[in-house]
């Protein structure tokens, strides 16, 4: 390999856009994501909307003048109006503002998307690289406990765990994980697998390096980037999961709003209230749309090679 | 061939086997007294009464020989009588898996008719106005939330323009399984949880077709003047959809995970409401007999999968 300004793929017929100075893989992986305006775009969303759902608080209090909680039930069912900011989106059958607790329900979801992938992270990397790292019968178990998990529905298996625990979001966030990490168990396992035979891992092993310190030093910075590719199409699917979960009343509880109970709270009145099914759909969908182009983005900039597999080809 | 389908089976079995582990300790961790909810709402038992129950149900029993007793009767597919319908468990599953499978099946009927044509097309106008549509729809459609697109269909479809029925799987008085009225009914949630399966196929079986089009032997199909129509169907397609077949069991579990909550939108009486039910109603066992079919419907459904595979791509027998 190269160790000049030059590097990613030796492919001759590139002029004028490789030669440029270049450093580690993330500042490449930088340079590559500023000139992909789809990827920028989605990610302005998500800062927007992680934004604004932190600051939910500041918002209700200041700008909406109108907690997630306030009942008004002479104005039950307001129609969508510019009137007062608290009514742009209508009120629900307490006369609730929905807007406002759109902004919390962003609240739950982003935290519980972002944890929950952080968790399947963990349990999925540790398994996964052991696993695929030492072999024998550990291997075995591993495989047997991720082709087992993919063998039940999960929002069957979740069903039984919302029956027996009534859920806030920290365990729900925890509970999501526990069951989210397959996917990225058997990548870590399989790139392991491949890893371990090669010269530095062997030239590690050679100069004495115990097996935790080649896992983390030496095949973990190599399957990072993968990793974070899929973590970002993961908090996607749990955000997904749920909004799915809670609309089924088994997942966060009311008061507290999330965009799924509140879609429950929705179809009870689809007649009376129409416009309140709309508002926690499109926000569900756009944002598990942007975190997923965001994903398909990163791997992009993080691996071109991989351009175009499955995703957003560019040719 | 009969080898490798029996290989696959025993393979089934220390999954099927975590399968009711998980689904046992799960239910047995409850913090519910199993008795109280089996009583339902009478409380007036005397504590000597509730104690012989407990006895009788084995409740007292070590866990793992309760287990064993349980792993006993669910081999011979006795699930116990429901709490709440006081009827066989396993008759009620009996009576809802059909309803399931057609939705299952139809979906992904569906998802084949569409999304095959679909990525063929994106590969074949590779760039072109055709393929970005494509690809804008597939993004989009991956990230819709299921039941949310169900719950639009309903609101717009079928209360607002009442185009569609509103929920059940017949109009009330007929009951028939394969006729007009069933399938107007299925239209609805077959049309909602295919759309996993739409977005989906189309961008794989998209890299798929260009990666074999560009392959020697369809240049030489193509150079020894065979019709594109003949190359594309018979050399290209041919196998493109071999990979695409591994496909089928991420789909399956969509559309055996999405009946769940499809189920619940459109009202259809199948193995998804009835635990969604359950759960409500703290049915243990028809909760447990219910994660434990729809469970088993995904493991062979895996199956069929995979002997699908082998059929397809004689190569993978060698593995």
């Amino acid at each position: 390999m190269a160790t000049d300004a030059t590097t990613v793929a030796p492919v001759a017929a590139q002029p004028a856009e490789i030669r440029r100075p270049t450093a580690g893989l993330w500042s490449d992986a930088l340079w590559r994501l500023r000139r992909d305006p789809t990827t920028i775009a989605a990610g302005v969303v998500i800062v927007t909307m992680i934004t604004l759902a932190l600051g939910a608080d500041l918002l209700a209090d200041n700008f909406f003048h109108w907690s997630f909680t306030k009942q008004d039930i002479l104005s039950s069912y307001e129609r969508p109006s510019l009137s007062e900011p608290a009514m742009w989106l209508g009120s629900d059958q307490l006369g609730r503002s929905q807007i406002v607790r759109l902004l919390y329900g962003a609240r739950v979801s982003l935290f519980i998307g972002a944890f929950g992938a952080a968790t399947s992270m963990l349990i999925g990397i540790v398994l996964g690289v052991t696993a695929g790292y030492f072999r024998g019968w550990w291997d075995d178990l591993v495989v047997w406990l991720v082709t087992t998990l993919n063998s039940i529905p999960a929002l069957f298996l979740l069903l039984i765990v919302g029956l027996l625990f009534r859920l806030t979001p920290l365990p729900l966030a925890i509970f999501l994980g526990a069951l989210g990490w397959l996917g990225i168990a058997n990548l870590a396992r399989g790139q392991t697998i491949s890893l371990r035979e090669r010269e530095y891992v062997l030239a590690a092993r050679t100069i004495g390096a115990t097996p935790l310190r080649v896992m983390w030093r030496h095949i973990f910075p190599n399957i990072l980037p993968l990793m974070i590719i899929l973590a970002m199409t993961d908090v996607g699917g749990l955000i997904l999961t749920e909004s799915a979960l809670s609309y089924l009343g088994f997942g966060i509880q009311p008061p507290v709003p999330s965009w799924g109970n509140m879609l429950t709270g929705a179809t009870q009145f689809l007649s009376k209230g129409p416009w309140l099914v709309y508002a926690p759909g499109v926000m569900i969908w756009i944002t598990v749309l942007c975190l997923y182009l965001v994903g398909d983005g990163l791997r992009d900039a993080l691996d071109p090679r991989l351009r175009g597999v499955g995703g957003r080809a560019k040719k | 061939m009969g080898r490798f389908i029996a290989r696959r089976l025993v393979q089934a079995i220390p999954t099927l086997f975590g399968v009711l582990v998980l689904t046992f300790l799960l239910t047995r961790l409850s913090p519910a007294d199993p008795v109280q909810l089996m009583l339902g709402g009478q409380y007036d038992i005397s504590p000597e009464d509730r104690e012989r129950l407990r006895q009788s149900l084995g409740l007292n029993d070590p866990l793992p020989f309760q287990f064993v007793t349980w792993l006993w009767h669910v081999i011979q597919f006795d699930f116990g009588n429901s709490f709440y319908y006081h009827r066989p468990v396993i008759q009620m599953i009996g009576e809802r898996i059909p309803n399931s499978l057609q939705i299952s099946l139809s979906a992904l009927l569906i998802t084949v008719a569409v999304g095959v044509p679909l990525g063929v097309l994106a590969a074949l106008r590779r760039g072109g106005l055709v393929d970005h549509a494509i690809r804008i729809f597939s993004v989009s459609g991956h990230a819709i939330p299921t039941f949310w697109f169900g719950l639009i269909f309903v609101l717009v479809l079928g209360v607002q323009l009442r185009w569609f029925p509103i929920g059940s799987m017949n109009v009330i008085g007929t009951d028939c399984t394969f006729c007009w009225d069933r399938i107007w009914h299925l239209i609805g949630p077959v049309a909602v949880i295919s759309i996993g399966g739409i977005a989906n196929l189309p961008r794989i079986l998209r890299t798929e077709v260009l990666e074999v089009i560009s392959q020697d032997y369809v240049r030489t199909a193509r150079s020894k003047g065979l019709r594109e129509r003949v190359v594309i169907s018979a050399h290209v397609l041919r196998n493109a959809l071999i990979p695409v077949v591994t496909l089928f069991g991420g789909l399956l579990t969509i559309f055996v995970g999405g009946s769940l909550v499809i189920e619940q939108v459109f009202n259809w009486p199948g193995l998804g409401r009835l635990t969604f039910e359950a759960a409500i109603n703290k049915d243990y066992p028809l909760v447990q007999a219910g994660v434990v079919f729809s469970s088993l419907l995904l493991i062979l459904s895996y199956i069929v999968r995979d002997i699908t595979y082998a059929i397809v791509d004689p190569r993978i027998k060698v593995r």
